[in-house]
């Protein structure tokens, strides 16, 4: 065995795992802008200039495309060919068809934010990309399950890892809902605009069981096949349990796939598909509570480390708010919850408490320990990392507490009346009464980009620190071979 | 062909779907904690992420 400079033969493609981290962290940036930006219009219109091309409408898809799609997509792309190459232990299978995914995806990205500016979106939430981006999807995501699936096939450990398992369940998933959900007929070859194959209720029910799934399966399956490797590898022992973990996977699996009638309570659907959504919501409580307790108990016997170690501070804290979002999703699911909660700010806070707090803080964990392995250094700063760590839980709590007060407050506004049966209060009253908590949640937002803009700073610094180590290797090999 | 007829009516397929993932359900309880030798077999996965520790640092074999 020998050890080799970086330009040696690797026994591992990590090149498409460093592309894969830097656009993660530049989509993190460029989405979580956004995403102030838009929340900013929302305390203060006039930021709108009048220009159609920054109106919120516009803008919105753009901040979900970028922050789901760019960042946790690319995060999700990395990990999971990091982890698919470590734990079985060999290389990614098809270098070209991997770079050919790091390439499409950051096209379908970029052309799906300028399509959105431009005004095209076929409104469908988290689809908005019309039909010749969405083809570009589906050719990009089949190459990413050829690449996944290649590598599990050849792999040399005969076990495939549970965290293989959750991200295979969401490639397959992701791959089912986005076809299904977008089948379409163009008005013509040349334009870009689509109908839906669907009508009424049909297209609403089709569209939310892709949008709860696009949660279930690309939000939470996979970053919990990035939880079930990186918590164990950061707190240097494994998983509390195996046979969980076993149990954990096929009951989410099973699960998840019929709850997206909740987002429909109230509406055309017939009552009996919303109530077995509900039920099915309830259920879903148990296994991921469940894989809540796996991780965190991983850390049991060294909880020390939750005060020496930051990185190990994001992923408990993600798991702590995966727990806590998975029991408010459950609770809003219920019929008589969501009469309230539905349409309101209460559903933002709740989608952001998962989306900041689980996926983003995972990521943050993961990816810290994944940049020193990939550049094979140290972090240029941990008091960065330790900020950070500070600055995301603030603009979190921050951002879910002002969505929860405004949330709640909208929706008793909504349905109080006056002594002779009418609306007490018109909509333009609730949207005045909301003004100060769309202040505190942009507050909070701007929190979380600070934070996000300091590891983009680290890792460029730790990129930097590689690279001249690396030459100073070059330069001097006898102090390398010492 | 008049038996297919009976999985037409919600009233036959709704506990028949129950029943089958219930069963199902139970099955993997028994699978996964229902052996001791088989458990601990399951659970000796749970190092796989520690296996190729040496190959933290670039290595070619």
């Amino acid at each position: 065995m020998a050890a080799v400079g970086v330009a040696g033969t690797e026994q591992y493609n990590f090149d498409i795992v460093r592309k894969f981290t830097i656009m993660a962290l530049v989509w993190g940036a460029v989405g979580m802008l956004v995403g102030v930006y838009i929340a900013s219009e929302l305390a203060w219109p006039f930021l709108n200039f009048d220009l159609p091309y920054i109106t919120f409408g516009r803008l919105r898809p753009v901040h979900t495309g970028a922050v789901i799609f760019g960042f946790g997509g690319s995060a999700l792309f990395a990990t999971s060919y990091y982890v698919v190459q470590r734990t079985c232990q060999t290389r990614l299978f098809g270098d070209g068809m991997a770079s050919f995914t790091f390439w499409g995806w950051q096209a379908v990205i970029v052309l799906a934010a300028l399509s959105y500016v431009m005004g095209y979106s076929q409104g469908r939430e988290y689809a908005e990309m019309e039909w010749p981006i969405d083809l570009l999807i589906e050719v990009v995501w089949v190459t990413y399950l050829i690449v996944f699936v290649g590598t599990i096939m050849r792999r040399k450990q005969p076990h495939i890892y549970v965290a293989n398992w959750f991200y295979l369940s969401f490639i397959l998933a992701t791959a089912l809902l986005h076809t299904f959900n977008n089948l379409a007929v163009p008005v013509s070859l040349f334009t870009l605009k689509s109908y839906s194959l669907f009508a009424g209720t049909q297209d609403a029910m089709t569209q939310w069981w892709y949008g709860h799934n696009a949660v279930g399966f690309f939000l939470t399956a996979a970053f919990l096949g990035m939880m079930y490797y990186f918590v164990p590898k950061q707190a240097g022992r494994p998983i509390y349990s195996y046979r969980l973990s076993i149990v954990h996977f096929w009951a989410l699996s099973f699960l998840y796939m019929w709850v997206g009638a909740h987002h429909l309570h109230w509406t055309a659907l017939p009552d009996w598909t919303s109530t077995l959504a509900a039920t099915f919501s309830i259920m879903l409580l148990l296994p991921s509570w469940g894989g809540m307790i796996n991780g965190i108990m991983t850390l049991s016997g060294a909880w020390d480390k939750l005060r020496t170690d930051p990185i190990m501070r994001f992923m408990i804290v993600a798991l702590s708010f995966y727990g806590m979002s998975t029991f408010e999703g459950p609770m809003m699911s219920l019929k008589d919850v969501n009469a309230l909660s539905h349409y309101t700010d209460w559903t933002v806070g709740h989608v952001h408490s998962g989306a900041l707090g689980w996926v983003a803080m995972i990521s943050f964990g993961s990816l810290y320990h994944l940049i020193p392995k990939l550049w094979d250094t140290k972090m240029y700063s941990e008091k960065l990392i330790n900020i950070h760590f500070w600055l995301a839980t603030i603009g979190t709590l921050l951002y879910i507490t002002a969505m929860w007060i405004s949330g709640i407050m909208q929706g008793l506004m909504w349905r109080a009346f006056d002594d002779f049966g009418n609306l007490q209060y018109s909509f333009a009253e609730s949207v005045a009464a909301m003004h100060p908590f769309y202040a505190m949640r942009a507050i909070g937002g701007m929190f979380f980009l600070t934070g996000m803009l300091l590891m983009v700073f680290n890792t460029y610094m730790t990129i930097r620190q590689s690279n001249s180590q690396a030459s100073k290797l070059e330069i001097n090999p006898a102090k390398a071979a010492a | 062909m008049e038996w297919i007829n009976w999985f037409s009516k919600d009233e036959n397929t709704k506990p028949l779907a129950l029943l089958i993932f219930f069963i199902t359900f139970c099955l993997i309880l028994i699978y996964v904690f229902g052996s001791k030798k088989r458990g601990e077999r399951l659970e000796s996965h749970k190092d796989i992420p520690f296996l190729d520790e040496d190959s933290d640092t670039k290595e070619v074999k």
